[in-house]
């Protein structure tokens, strides 16, 4: 663990300057510590942040390019399994965060939502690649959505057509620097994080009832 | 060419003719169906290579290209109807088994009924879609399709219409799933569907009835997009088709605009582009390798396959800049010089391929396990996959020599030595032992023009304003699954009027059906993994 090494939030040894969106994070620190904490809940919270934070499974999911370079980030020469992040699973029930790899078009959308919800509490998002983050090169496109976030809240933006493996190893770990700064008990273990976008975005049975 | 038209012209007085790149039959839609039947009987055009719809805002229709697997004639035939209300076309899904599914792309896209086809649901968009995307008076605001938040609702029955005796034409409901059928619902994810594709299959025990394919789930809208830019700027979206055969397709798209611009391609370039689409295709059946294994169960192999892929995508990142999506062919030539070092890196390449080669087969062909699983599974026949339209590695495991580098040679294919892999299987084994022999022969086509890589410029000059001539053109490229097909037709502006891509893919997944019935449900990961489909290219 380096956090204590480099006073500020940091995963996998790397350096707290060689960062980037720094400032994001410490605004999360500074909102958690206006929050203020228990000490014995807090000294749970670290500890448990620390083992989620390190066994990060994604959901296998990918609909274009990206899914190829996820597949090359699940082989030997990148090998996510040195942080973790190994256990790719089919089930969404068994995911802890999907990385949306590729084009999410109309007809996929509601699917996507679909396998978001089933995945269980604390959830993550990342949108990776062009595609996923803003509709990309297909942005103009009768049946392309402009970004993942209008369907599901997303956590992690990893930019590239199609980004790196490099890349997405720097966007997981983004995203496990997040779940280091999160308040677990009392937090993310309630469902009230997505709650806000659940109202601006309701879901097909909500409608239903609405009706 | 002639005679042919002579022929044509003595049983169909009602046919004109335009001359052009290939001969071009205008038919009127009342006499289609008799002309296809004649085609496909006496004159032995039994591969339907691609339905390209089109709307001529005064009409809609259809060119169907043709070939004759034997002379290698292509021949391409134009059926129009000015209904813009009601149009409606005569089906041709008895006469060559792609029309099927080519017919319900049309209909998707532009809203032309096709009659007698058995199954008119649209194919790639949700039912509730309003309008035909591709249709040039189509409402593309995003009000009149909003990005849809309910589940989609799936019907057991279909619509046809079909034409009775007196000549009219009645819509029917046809049944795709009784309701005693036990349906399980594969897919849209799926990690056995390698992508986005929905199979809704009818099991009897352990046993398939029936697959209804649902496609659509990443369809992307490029030939749409592609209408509204200029040649250059659509070039990238050849990449992202078949991202596994990035060179070939856009190799494809720039021979087309070139060939309607009769740009003469320097020397260099030609022989850059050949070794890299040879790169690619090894690359793309290294994955194919690496995947298939692992949906049978051999896990490891992925990590020995993508080993050999890395490596490949080093050479390329060294040359063109990226990983994926290389954009290096471009109109003329290519888009940069050869790194320094690529005549070395490639030189040490090619024998380590090799010796990997061997070790793939001790390590799984041989397999007993592998053998049981592949071996007689979803056995393909020569004149299905013809009539299937399975081109590529798939169909040449049937005995179809189909290979567009040998058939329709392009490039400076025909100046080199190799072979064209074709067995007689026709089952899972066969397509996977097309895919790996090819490999080596991509090595040898390789190892002929790797020291003979001539001097000069990379890229011939092109008009910094590219306009093409009005008129249109069909390109095909061996790509690493098939061949795959570019349509443009221009009306002498910087924009098209039409792209059509004619993906390989497409008909494979047409075929899962096919090949399925009777086959137990294992054998379906099987069977979907030797036909090596893409989904993004079958989208498109």
């Amino acid at each position: 663990m380096g956090v204590k090494k480099n006073k500020g939030i940091t995963v996998q040894g790397m350096p707290y300057e060689d960062w980037k969106d720094n400032e994001y994070i410490e605004s999360l620190v500074e909102e958690l510590k206006a929050n203020g904490t228990n000490v014995v809940v807090g000294s749970f919270d670290k500890l448990i942040n620390w083992g989620r934070s390190n066994s990060l499974w994604p959901l296998t999911f990918g609909t274009s390019c990206c899914a190829i370079e996820f597949i090359a980030l699940g082989a030997a020469r990148y090998d996510m399994a040195r942080f973790g992040w190994e256990v790719a699973r089919a089930s969404p029930r068994q995911a802890d965060y999907i990385m949306v790899s590729g084009t999410i078009v109309h007809r996929m959308a509601p699917v996507l939502r679909r396998l978001y919800d089933q995945i269980a509490e604390p959830k993550y998002v990342i949108a990776a690649g062009g595609c996923a983050v803003s509709g990309g090169p297909f942005r103009k496109s009768y049946h392309v959505v402009q970004g993942v976030d209008q369907v599901i809240p997303v956590d992690v933006y990893i930019p590239g057509c199609p980004p790196r493996p490099e890349a997405m190893i720097y966007g997981v770990m983004q995203l496990q620097r997040k779940i280091k700064v999160e308040r677990f008990f009392g937090g993310v273990n309630r469902k009230e994080k997505i709650k806000k976008f659940f109202e601006e975005h309701p879901a097909p049975e909500a409608k239903e009832k609405n009706n | 060419m002639e005679e042919l038209q002579n022929r044509i012209a003595s049983q169909f007085p009602q046919a004109t003719f335009e001359a052009g790149e290939y001969l071009l039959v205008n038919i009127d839609d009342a006499h289609w169906h008799a002309l296809a039947a004649y085609l496909r009987d006496n004159e032995r055009f039994d591969y339907l290579i691609s339905i390209v719809g089109q709307d001529w805002n005064d009409a809609f229709g259809c060119v169907y290209y043709l070939t004759n697997t034997f002379t290698r004639v292509i021949l391409s035939v134009k059926v129009t109807t000015t209904d813009r209300e009601n149009p409606m076309l005569h089906s041709v899904s008895d006469l060559w088994a792609v029309a099927g599914i080519y017919e319900r792309e049309v209909y998707d896209f532009y809203g032309i009924i096709f009659i007698n086809n058995p199954d008119m649901r649209r194919i790639f968009l949700r039912a509730d879609w309003n309008g035909h995307p591709l249709r040039k008076d189509y409402d593309a605001s995003p009000e009149a399709n909003p990005v849809p938040t309910e589940n989609e609702e799936t019907d057991d029955t279909t619509v046809a219409y079909v034409e009775n005796e007196k000549g009219e034409i009645v819509k029917e409901e046809r049944v795709v799933f009784a309701p005693e059928e036990f349906v399980v619902n594969i897919g849209p994810q799926h990690p056995a569907t390698h992508g986005v594709l929905r199979l809704r299959t009818s099991l009897d025990g352990e046993f398939i009835k029936k697959i209804d394919l649902y496609l659509g789930y990443v369809h992307r809208g490029i030939e749409k997009l592609c209408e509204g830019l200029a040649y250059p700027q659509m070039l990238h979206f050849a990449d992202r088709l078949d991202y596994l055969s990035a060179h070939q397709n856009r190799h494809c798209f720039c021979l087309c605009i070139e060939k309607a611009l009769g740009l003469e391609v320097p020397r260099r370039a030609q022989v850059i582009r050949v070794i890299m689409d040879e790169l690619m295709r090894i690359s793309s059946h290294m994955l194919f390798a690496g995947t298939f294994c692992m949906d049978l169960g051999a896990t490891t192999m992925l990590f020995y396959t993508l080993r050999e892929r890395e490596k490949i995508l080093n050479i390329f990142e060294r040359t063109c800049g990226a990983r994926m999506t290389y954009h290096y062919n471009v109109i003329g030539g290519v888009a940069q010089d050869l790194h320094p070092d690529f005549v070395k890196d490639v030189k040490a390449f090619l024998p380590e391929m090799r010796k990997s080669l061997k070790e793939y087969h001790t390590l799984f062909t041989g397999n007993v396990i592998t053998e049981q699983r592949m071996i007689g599974v979803g056995p393909l026949s020569r004149e299905d996959a013809i009539s299937y339209g399975i081109s590529g590695p798939s169909g040449r495991a049937s005995g179809w020599a189909n290979d567009i580098r040998k058939t329709h040679p392009y490039s400076i294919y025909s100046e080199l030595d190799f072979e064209q892999v074709v067995r007689t299987d026709g089952d899972s084994f066969g397509r996977w032992m097309v895919r790996m022999d090819e490999v080596l022969e991509s090595i040898k086509i390789i190892e002929q023009l790797i020291d003979n890589i001539p001097e000069g410029e990379i890229c011939a000059p092109t008009p910094k304003v590219m306009k093409l001539p009005a008129g249109h053109w069909f390109q095909q490229v061996e790509a690493s699954r098939g061949a795959i097909g570019f349509y443009i037709e221009s009306d002498g502006g910087t924009t098209p009027v039409r792209v059509k891509i004619n993906s390989p893919c497409f008909p494979l997944a047409g075929i899962v059906d096919h090949l399925t019935r009777g086959a137990k449900i294992a054998d379906l990961i099987t069977i979907g993994g030797s036909l090596d489909y893409v989904v993004p290219d079958i989208d498109r």
